[in-house]
């Protein structure tokens, strides 16, 4: 057997003030009807919890949806903690909600893997990260 | 994630160090049955056996997570280190799975002798899937002193913890529905000691009362000189969780004094290796390289051609 008869793990998160948790859940659901294990953190948590839960979950992918406008702090120390944990070549960053293209470039440059716009239909979501772990290969 | 890893043996060795990436990346191994994974859980099984392993379960909406973060947190004021595994079922029709037990876990997160880990039951029978006993044997093997197994629902699935656990606790809550209807025959005589949450209700005495005559009439108040004690908590705000700690160390010297702890780890060795049994058997059987046909043999018993027993008997015989 190899590492690819695990399903996928995706933790799903809500960092910071923002209390708009639908779009997450509604992610959550449409990657679990898809066949992966979502680990749902909860709303208000800091990019430590995110990266601490993400590292003991062994995930292959976390997903932080953010609509409050704080994505340029949260992302930037989401992959400083991942690289810090060691965890950063393993770890697929992928960001959701209402961002400027000009700052979703930025985040691309910096190590996220994606970032998918309000509008993005769920199935595309799956689509994307399925896409992405595949491309990432096995893990080391 | 255990970057820098490069041999199976220096996995281990991070793994009995604590070292988190590492734990993390065993426990995947083993979900995923990755190569070479059986030898490496036999090093650590051969290196463990010093936590002790307390089974938590109840009907969901009883408080579970809420009173798991209560109870790690007196753990942690008496200085163990502890390992969670929270079991969480899979969607038979998936295979996938929300697993939520962290939300209420957060603030347990920063401290480096507590690790969490959400495991999906993917299909197992019995709730507890084959892998989550070998999760145990990994925190077990990572020095933890308390290795808490957490699962969701009532029936068949929670009498497996058992047979995995030194100690079980079984929570319940007052207004669950009639009487303590919540906590069914069998889960009632699972428990080494009882929980009843939420004890801050108006009707908490009721249900207490309630579950102690069950008890009494079920003949469980006292099993081979253990009496169960039927306990209040409130684990929103902690109360009553010092009391949990106390009985579930008053259980292990008792089964420790009694010398019951050789009985139970009978039961769990011999469950483990039933378990790993029916599910190599089943493997083999199914797998086609080793000469049987199941689908032929599934045929077979479906147009009633021979007896599903006889069939079964030739595949054991053929593959196994």
């Amino acid at each position: 057997m190899t590492e690819t008869d695990r399903p996928i793990r995706v933790l799903v998160a809500k960092v910071g003030l923002d209390g708009h948790d639908r779009g997450a859940k509604v992610i959550a659901r449409a990657l679990r009807d898809a066949g992966m294990e979502v680990i749902y953190t909860g709303l208000h948590r800091r990019p430590e919890d995110v990266v601490t839960s993400a590292i003991q979950e062994d995930v292959d992918v976390i997903g932080v949806s953010i609509l409050s406008g704080a994505h340029m702090t949260v992302f930037p120390r989401i992959i400083e903690l991942l690289e810090e944990g060691g965890a950063d070549e393993n770890t697929l960053v992928l960001g959701g909600g209402v961002m400027p293209d000009e700052d979703v470039e930025e985040l691309k440059k910096m190590g996220i893997a994606e970032i998918l716009g309000q509008d993005t239909p769920p199935d595309a979501v799956v689509e994307t990260v399925r896409h992405l772990v595949e491309e990432r290969g096995a893990r080391v | 994630m255990a970057r820098g890893v490069d041999s199976a043996q220096s996995l281990i060795e991070q793994v009995r160090a604590g070292h988190v990436p590492s734990i993390a990346r065993m426990i995947s191994r083993i979900e995923s049955g990755a190569d070479g994974v059986v030898e490496q859980v036999a090093e650590l099984y051969r290196l463990g056996g010093h936590a002790r392993i307390v089974g938590i379960t109840g009907p969901s909406g009883a408080g579970k997570s809420t009173l798991l973060t209560s109870l790690v947190r007196e753990l942690r004021a008496r200085d163990k280190a502890v390992g969670i595994v929270a079991i969480d079922p899979s969607s038979p029709f998936s295979g996938g799975s929300i697993l939520g037990d962290r939300i209420r876990m957060s603030e347990l997160y920063h401290d480096p002798d507590v690790y969490i880990r959400s495991m999906a039951t993917r299909g197992a029978l019995g709730g507890l899937t084959r892998a989550t006993t070998d999760a145990v044997a990994v925190l077990d093997a990572a020095g933890k002193d308390v290795v808490l197994v957490e699962t969701v629902g009532v029936g068949q699935d929670e009498v497996d913890i058992v047979r995995a656990c030194h100690t079980t606790v079984v929570i319940s809550a007052p207004g669950m529905g009639d009487d303590v209807q919540a906590v069914k025959a069998g889960i009632l005589e699972i428990a080494d000691i009882h929980v009843v949450n939420k004890a801050d209700r108006p009707d908490a005495n009721k249900t207490i009362r309630e579950l102690k005559m069950m008890l009494k009439d079920a003949g469980q108040l006292s099993t081979g000189g253990w009496n169960v004690p039927v306990l209040a908590t409130v684990a929103e705000d902690g109360k009553g969780v010092d009391e949990l700690v106390d009985a579930l160390e008053r259980h292990y010297d008792h089964l420790l004094s009694s010398g019951e702890i050789e009985e139970r780890e009978r039961t769990m060795a011999a469950h483990r290796l039933k378990t790993i049994i029916q599910n190599v058997a089943l493997d083999r059987i199914e797998d086609p390289s080793t000469g049987s046909d199941f689908d032929e043999a599934v045929e077979e018993v479906r147009l009633r051609k021979r007896g599903p027993f006889t069939v079964a008997l030739d595949l054991l015989e053929s593959s196994v």
